[in-house]
């Protein structure tokens, strides 16, 4: 048994189900108690999706236990079958399935002989896998379930299409600002002059899967959806594909040269040099931006960073390689991915964490006193305690994080999303300086002594008055750190004095 | 169909494929109410999923909640459940020190049949910490039936004598064989509805759930109890057949009719003679008129979702509008007897059709229905209310019903508040000339 308060990565179920429900006319039925289908919540209200989500449970109570729920699910597929026609139904077990031990794959073929629908059982493992690890499986099972069927039947289009194309794969429903990277991948390769053959599985129709060997190569936005299926793809039909995310100047200009590479090596003549200059200096702002002089203002400040692996990695990247920002630590909580991860940042940051503790994240963060953090949802509330300004990276997300208006993380335009973002976390580059030198216009009492700091320590008056002087959002840190250089040489009353001693010993 | 008169309720029972939150939602409400427990979950990741998404901000605020969750090695019985239970309680203990601890049991704990009931004993020994174990999970009970268990299990913890007599005053002066009211409500509600009891001059000794865990009332042979809420008929049962108290089954003070007919139930129980209940209610209903105006000769449809259904149903039929259905995950009879009875007598009162009562609806079937008839109001859980509302359907969210103050004469305002929020908000965009939203049919 493990204490745990809140996880970044949910159950394997949901990653099923936000593959399922993302294709166009796939039904999933979760094999759950009721209330497991609390995913129909999240999609209507993080997506406020406007139609209903295609996911029902066959409920799994007292009677089913007693008597098993054959009859039930068959029965439930059946139903769905007829009342919807879908093209697939996906059965989905879940963890209270994995100790039920009842043989769902059963259940199915006995539902696929009387439904027009196919029919496949989500091959995931609750106690085996996570949210992420579950949805890339499904998509690739999937995948796989089609492309053997179109093979069988002789309706694979293999036949490449006349000009470079693509699959763009790992679209996925409930993903952090995907929709919109989705549509700044689209604006990319039109640009490049690459026709897009299928996205998947947004929107999609499963039917149309035995067209998707006709594109030149694949195309990995993201590390934790899509690269299974890329990998099947590669070995069963020798597509190759691409995974750096074009997320930053400099990896968006890495992954067009090794698309120009791999379109090239299958016939291609293309040069993107002059493309990703021209974007670099004159479209995209963020270049730019960095060589500003408001941005020097940046250099050499202290942040941390955490999320999914994908865009840990590259936001470290940026802050590091594009803006000259010192990332004390950056860490992710797909464990899985450990090895690609810390090869990915090792260079660019002191210290890579992997762990999906967020208490262990959250000492972390209090001990490092970093000027600004980027992370989930969960790093943004730590910051909030902390008095750290926080912006947010990376799932898991509240509603806040689907935006209406177009902020993409990808490609040149998400590059100007990003420095924003960035920007905007420090406090005002400028202004933090002037408030120094002025002593701040805030005398509001400091909010908070963050989670490391224990016991407390007397302030004379003026030495209170003194560290109301100081701008608010450095504050805390100034009164924890005379607080513990204090604790250190055994003072209990912080004086004039001590303040200035510990600001010339302790400054960091 | 509003002239038509039918005079029984009809009761339906569907196929259970409905959307509701699992009961373990009750620790939400509940760590707040009961300020010096901690309650831990014993589930999986599901379970800490939906708690976590669906307590949203409450999350980061150090919730005095926490899972344990279960691993391969619990499942397999690989490790021991006592030793287990034992670690993070002792944990629990040292971080928090609380005064009780809660065993949330979820269906994972059912189906490998963990005997929680056996190990909390031992360990409360071992540890000296209460500890209370209840089996709120989904293969039993849906959403508000979690509060239901957990009180059921309180109810046994409650002390048969006082530990120092000079603390409660009430007792000695009550001039009623000692009335304990049970459901757990807001702090202010609770003192809202304690009041209007003492205007006649009847003392509530006490209420279950206490503020904390140490001021649980006392319950003896012979007490009467009455309910709050419509979904507490495990606490009550145990009331009655463990503690050998009397109910008095009344209808639930939502609403002013609700209210004023609970407040004459107990009275009559206490052979007292209520005063000036019948001008308070009138007074009330003449304030609310603002809000009544706007949906009166409305129609409403409940999805059914958190049991509260038939006591609102009734209220929104008092306040002119027709209900067409009255979706419910499960109808205990005898429980909501005196609340059924008052929604007939609604129904004569103002010459409306009886609604039909769905037990264990099919949601599917449900949206079918709202297509054909088309309500003015839908009463449902978040998974349909866009769907709903991007095809031109008033949606009100039920779950917001579970958590606002809407018990007392006081707090009927804020019941149309919630119900007539769509409807105005909807008025003003409908103008705009934009119904549909969706595609889909
Ligand atoms: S339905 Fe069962 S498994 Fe699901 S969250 Fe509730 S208790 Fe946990």
């Amino acid at each position: 048994m493990k204490l745990a308060y809140w996880m970044y990565a949910g159950p394997a179920h949901i990653g099923t189900l936000r593959i399922a429900s993302s294709f166009k006319k796939v039904h999933a039925i979760m094999h759950a108690p009721l209330g497991d289908d609390y995913f129909n919540v999240m999609r209507s209200m993080l997506e406020r999706d406007r139609d209903f989500t295609p996911v029902t449970a066959s409920v799994v109570d007292r009677h089913v236990l007693a008597r098993g729920s054959q009859e039930k699910v068959v029965e439930n597929i059946t139903r769905k079958d007829r009342e919807e026609s879908p093209d697939l139904v996906i059965l989905t077990p879940t963890c209270t399935s994995s100790i039920l031990q009842e043989d769902l794959q059963n259940f199915v073929s006995r539902a696929s002989i009387e439904t027009e629908a196919d029919v496949l059982l989500a091959d995931v493992n609750h106690y085996r896998v996570n949210e992420l690890q579950a949805g890339d499986r499904t998509l690739e099972q999937i995948v796989t379930f089609y492309m053997e069927k179109a093979k069988s039947n002789n309706q694979v289009l293999t036949q490449k299409t006349k000009t470079p194309s693509v699959n763009i794969i790992g679209a996925v429903s409930l993903g952090f600002h995907n929709q919109h990277d989705i549509a700044e991948l689209k604006r990319l390769f039109q640009d490049l002059d690459i026709q897009i053959n299928q996205i998947i599985p947004e929107n999609a129709s499963v039917q149309d899967l035995k067209k998707l060997p006709s594109a030149w190569f694949n195309f990995i936005p993201y590390r934790e959806t899509g690269l299974m299926t890329a990998r099947y793809l590669e070995k069963e039909f020798n597509m190759p594909y691409v995974d750096i995310t074009p997320m930053g100047i400099v990896q968006t200009a890495a992954c067009i040269r090794s698309i120009q590479q791999l379109v090239n090596a299958l016939g291609a003549a293309v040069d993107y040099e002059k493309y990703i200059d021209e974007q670099t200096r004159f479209i995209s702002q963020s270049a730019w931006f960095s060589r500003s002089i408001d941005c020097q203002n940046l250099t050499g400040k202290k942040a941390i960073v955490f999320g999914d692996a994908t865009h840990a990695a590259a936001i470290t990247r940026i802050l590091h390689q594009e803006m000259g920002i010192h990332v004390a630590w950056c860490g992710t909580y797909c464990k899985y991915d450990e090895e690609w991860f810390k090869d990915q940042v090792q260079e660019f940051c002191d210290e890579v964490i992997v762990s999906d503790d967020h208490g262990l994240i959250g000492d972390l963060i209090a001990k490092t006193e970093p000027a600004a953090i980027f992370g989930t949802q969960m790093e943004r509330h730590i910051g909030k305690r902390l008095n750290i300004p926080c912006g947010v990276i990376s799932s898991p997300v509240h509603i806040q994080n689907f935006p209406l208006s177009y902020r993409p993380f990808l490609g040149y335009e998400g590059t100007n999303q990003i420095a924003d973002l960035v920007y905007n976390s420090f406090t005002l580059g400028m202004e933090d300086h002037l408030l120094e030198i002025f002593g701040g216009h805030d005398t509001t009492e400091a909010l908070s002594i963050g989670i490391s700091a224990v016991d407390s320590i007397n302030w004379s008056e003026e030495a209170q008055k003194e560290l109301n002087k100081i701008p608010g959002f450095v504050r805390g840190k100034v009164k924890r750190n005379t607080e513990k250089f204090a604790r250190d040489c055994s003072k209990n009353l912080i004086t004039l004095e001590v303040m200035y001693e510990a600001k010339e010993k302790v400054s960091s | 169909m509003s002239t038509a008169q039918s005079d029984a309720l009809t009761f339906e029972c569907e196929t259970g494929n409905y959307h509701t939150f699992c009961p373990i939602s009750c620790v939400s409400w509940l760590y707040q109410k009961i300020e010096d427990s901690f309650f831990l979950v014993i589930g999986t990741k599901t379970c800490g999923y939906f708690l976590q998404n669906a307590m949203g901000v409450m999350i980061f605020a150090e919730p005095r909640y926490a899972m344990a969750e279960l691993e391969e090695g619990d499942i397999s019985a690989k490790l021991n459940d006592y030793g287990e239970l034992r670690r993070l309680c002792l944990q629990i203990k040292k971080d928090r020190n609380p005064s009780v601890i809660f065993w949330i049991g979820t269906c994972t704990t059912e189906i490998i049949k963990m005997d929680l009931e056996g190990i909390a004993p031992k360990l409360e020994a071992e540890i000296r910490v209460p500890i209370v174990v209840a089996r709120a999970n989904g293969l039993d009970y849906a959403f508000t039936q979690g509060e239901d268990t957990v009180l059921a299990a309180m109810a046994q913890r409650c002390p048969l004598n006082l530990k120092n007599q000079s603390d409660n005053t009430s007792l000695k002066t009550s001039p009623h064989i000692p009335l304990v009211l049970f459901g757990s409500l807001p702090d202010p509600v609770v003192t809202q509805l304690t009041m209007e009891l003492k205007k006649q001059g009847i003392f509530v000794s006490g209420w279950l759930p206490s503020k904390r865990y140490t001021e649980l009332p006392v319950i003896k042979e012979g007490y009467y109890v009455a309910g709050v809420n419509p979904f507490l008929s495990r606490t009550a049962t145990t009331l009655m057949r463990r503690r050998k108290t009397k109910l008095i089954g009344a209808p639930f003070p939502i609403g002013p009719d609700g209210t004023r007919a609970w407040i004459e139930k107990i009275c009559s129980v206490m052979n007292v003679k209520p005063i000036g209940l019948e001008d308070r209610e009138k007074a009330i209903w003449a304030s609310l008129e603002d809000y009544i105006s706007l949906i009166r000769g409305k129609s409403v449809f409940f999805m059914g979702d958190n049991l509260l259904e038939v006591s609102l149903a009734r209220f929104l039929t008092r306040c002119g509008m027709t209900v067409y259905e009255i979706g419910i995950p499960y109808m205990d009879k005898r429980y909501q007897a005196a609340e059924l009875a008052l929604l007939k007598a609604t129904c004569d009162k103002m010459n409306v059709m009886m609604p039909t009562i769905v037990e264990k609806p099919d949601n599917y079937n449900q949206v079918d229905r709202i297509r054909d008839l088309k309500p003015d109001l839908v009463i449902t859980g978040m998974a349909h209310a866009n769907p709903l509302e991007a095809r031109g359907i008033n949606t009100k969210w039920s779950v917001e019903f579970t958590f606002a103050q809407i018990h007392g004469f006081t707090n009927a305002r804020d019941i149309l508040e919630l119900v007539t929020r769509p409807l105005r908000r909807n008025l003003s965009l409908s103008e705009l000339g934009w119904d549909v939203y969706s595609k889909q049919s």
